[in-house]
């Protein structure tokens, strides 16, 4: 409850920040920019902690049933040694995805890695008309929720924000004179 | 420099959103794991190891086959031989699908200290194919014209039944008195009759016999056996098991050899004791299909399922059956029926009661199959206290009345709609079967079991553990005893559906209930479609 109480505060500063730096409107791109960042990086983390707080769970059932031109692959992924590196690596991803773009630090790095493991998603199931859809909740053509993902972290990756909110903006107060000097 | 709480803010505020959602997904996680636990100890479930055979050692068993048709070459395989044709299929047929294993799975097989020295097959083609498959300068194989040859030449220990059902007994019994080791295939007899002849002449004979119910080795099952023991699933009052095909492999309608003639098949050795009928093809390479040579459902398929239960619940003959059905799917001359159902009663029989005791006892086994649906009804076990789905895979749902989990229920930490335990032992291999009718026997856990997450072919664990018991001694998992009850059951089953009547078993004399005027074995036998009463009395009743 604390935690949700400090979460509140925080964004309360942020709307009033938002309020004092903007003069044109009180709802700025680069706060939507902010909320789009900061709930992937949700999405991340959850599915990261969940899933090292699990000893039982593997990606095999995913990579097993994957389909598309690189199913061959996927399938290798499934063989020892793979399967328990290619598991470690998914976690670590998902939770480096998740701390980069919740806090605001290095999240252009982070960005990157969700644009490559939500690649990875989408080849392993890809919502081709001519494949059939697996363990899918909604009706897709082509696009579908990982590949729309996917294009948010592009977007992260060219519009950083953390300068704005996140522990980007502490390094550039310390930096501010430097960085009018430059200018 | 001036740090506001703005600032402060601004920087810091997603530590708190990180924090939330780490502890939101640890304590999601954790507190499932925790009921997960909590339910696994009340279970207290033991999933089986593989049993450990003592090896072969000294000199190679040598080992004759008799009868190199379908099932006979995979046996032969199992063994550790197979032809250089079925290698080169399984090749191409692994260089289409990578997931196809067959070809890795065998040449993984592990070496069993054999010799296949020995064929018999009154099928010219298959013979020589055996010869030439697997004649090497370590391994000499010779072609007998007659099965008695091949265990009077003192060159073979161990045989290999793989024939029609009707040589089954009279082969095996043969063996067996020249105390030469058998494995039979199932059904183990054709008739009742012969029934008591083998169980005679096994319990005289030295050597051992085996009968070819190769889940017996399936760790699934051995699981389920503990589960049944625990009680998990309290009071089983009925089984429900099926069969399901719905292609020609599955009906029988085997492929008739090109090369196949009067000249290249010994068809009075093949005939046997059956009805002196004119050389047919379609009856060589479909025997299934007729009473003459096969058991129909009842023989053929009904074996697999009333033995996978008889493994878990030593449940034995029942007290009585009845069985209906009739060839509703495939009217190609054939006279087994293809769509059967039997119902094999056994009322003195409990897996054990969480309830007041002599409440709950008897329980109903019931087989439906048909050859005309490939829709896959798993087999299930219906308990006061759960319900368990067993094949190669275990899913166990609490009940939602049961008395055993009545306080999980009510404190909402079991839900009958969410199993509370699954066995899953090949959850990390990938697998790929060829065909329907491969996939109906791999869905029952008839093909294969899983030892430390690696495919492993049953049929190799059941002859490796037959082989064993021959150097070694020991008791193996499908002796006389069991193909017995297999037997019985069987023939009960085929006498009530040809007789349209309930046939009982009398457990103390060991024999089915006599019904006057009516000898079993003619009726088994019968090529009729329906059987056709004979006596007045009975026509009258």
């Amino acid at each position: 409850m604390l935690l949700l109480r400090i979460s509140f505060i925080a964004c309360s500063e942020l709307i009033k920040t938002t309020e004092m730096t903007n003069t044109k409107g009180l709802w700025q791109i680069r706060h939507t920019v902010v909320l789009l960042r900061i709930l992937i990086g949700w999405h991340f983390l959850y599915e990261g902690v969940i899933k090292v707080y699990n000893p039982d769970w593997t990606s095999f059932g995913y990579l097993a049933t994957a389909q598309g031109p690189l199913k061959p692959f996927f399938l290798t992924l499934t063989q020892d040694p793979f399967l328990g590196i290619a598991d470690s690596l998914n976690c670590i991803a998902l939770i480096v995805v998740g701390l980069t773009l919740i806090t605001g630090i290095f999240e252009r790095i982070g960005a990157m890695v969700g644009v490559l493991l939500l690649a990875m998603y989408y080849l392993a199931h890809p919502s081709f008309p001519w494949l059939q859809q697996v363990n899918v909740e909604g009706s897709y053509w082509f696009v579908n929720k990982n590949l729309i993902e996917l294009v948010a972290c592009i977007l992260l990756y060219q519009f950083p924000t953390g300068q704005y909110f996140g522990l980007s903006s502490i390094w550039k107060k310390k930096n501010k004179l430097t960085e009018k000097e430059a200018i | 420099m001036n740090w506001n709480r703005r600032d402060v803010l601004k920087g810091l505020g997603g530590i708190p959103i990180l924090g939330a959602v780490w502890w939101a997904g640890a304590h999601h996680a954790v507190a499932k794991n925790r009921k997960r636990s909590e339910i696994l100890q009340q279970l207290n479930i033991q999933p089986s190891l593989p049993s450990t055979v003592q090896k072969l050692t000294g000199e190679p068993v040598r080992v004759g086959i008799i009868g190199f048709g379908i099932r006979g070459e995979q046996l032969c395989r199992s063994l550790g031989f197979a032809t250089p044709e079925w290698m080169e299929e399984m090749r191409l047929a692994a260089e289409e699908d990578p997931k196809h294993s067959a070809l890795k799975d065998y040449l993984n097989q592990e070496k069993l200290n054999v010799q296949l020295v020995a064929v018999c097959d009154v099928f010219d083609y298959r013979a020589e194919k055996a010869v030439a498959a697997f004649t090497s300068d370590q391994n000499k194989v010779k072609r007998y014209a007659n099965y008695l040859e091949m265990l009077d030449s003192g060159d073979v220990d161990a045989v290999i039944i793989a024939t029609p059902d009707h040589w089954h007994a009279p082969m095996a019994i043969d063996a067996l008195n020249r105390n030469i080791h058998a494995y039979v295939e199932k059904p183990m007899t054709h008739t009742i009759e012969e029934t008591y002849r083998l169980k005679e002449a096994a319990e005289k004979s030295k050597a051992v016999l085996m009968v070819g119910h190769q889940h017996r080795q399936t760790l699934s099952f051995q699981t389920a056996q503990d589960i049944i023991e625990k009680g998990v699933l309290g009071h089983v009052s009925l089984i429900q098991t099926n069969t399901n095909r719905n292609d020609d492999n599955g009906a029988w309608n085997y492929d008739i050899h090109e090369s196949a003639s009067e000249q290249t098949i010994d068809w009075e050795q093949f005939l046997g004791s059956a009805p002196k009928v004119p050389f047919n093809k379609n009856h060589f390479f479909r025997w299934r299909k007729w009473w003459s040579y096969g058991s129909g459902l009842s023989g053929d398929l009904l074996t697999h399922d009333y033995d996978r239960l008889n493994c878990v619940l030593n449940m034995g003959i029942p007290n009585s059956v009845m069985a209906s059905g009739g060839i509703y799917t495939h009217n190609d001359g054939r006279n087994v029926p293809d769509v059967l159902q039997a119902n094999m009663e056994f009322s003195d029989f409990s897996t054990g009661s969480s309830q007041i005791p002599g409440k709950e006892k008897g329980m109903t086994f019931v087989y439906s199959a048909t050859l005309g649906n490939g829709f896959s009804r798993p087999t299930i076990l219906m308990g006061h206290d759960g319900t368990m789905e067993l094949g190669n895979r275990l899913t166990i749902w609490p009940d939602g009345r049961s008395t055993k989990y009545a306080e999980m229920l009510e404190n909402e930490k079991m839900n009958p709609r969410v199993p509370i335990y699954q066995y899953d032992p090949g959850a990390s291999v990938p697998d790929a079967v060829s065909s329907a009718t491969s996939q109906y026997f791999a869905d029952k856990g008839l093909m294969w079991t899983y030892i430390n997450g690696a495919r492993v072919d049953s049929t190799f664990l059941h002859l490796r553990e037959w082989l064993s018991a021959t150097r070694n001694g020991g008791k193996v998992s499908c002796g006389i005893q069991e193909g017995f009850d297999e037997a019985i059951a069987a023939h009960m089953t085929g006498v009530s559906y040809k007789l349209g009547r309930r046939i009982e078993w009398d457990r103390e004399q060991q024999k089915i209930v006599p019904i006057e005027g009516i000898d079993f074995d003619q009726v088994l036998l019968d090529n009729n479609e329906v059987w056709k009463p004979q006596m007045p009395e009975l026509a009258e009743s």
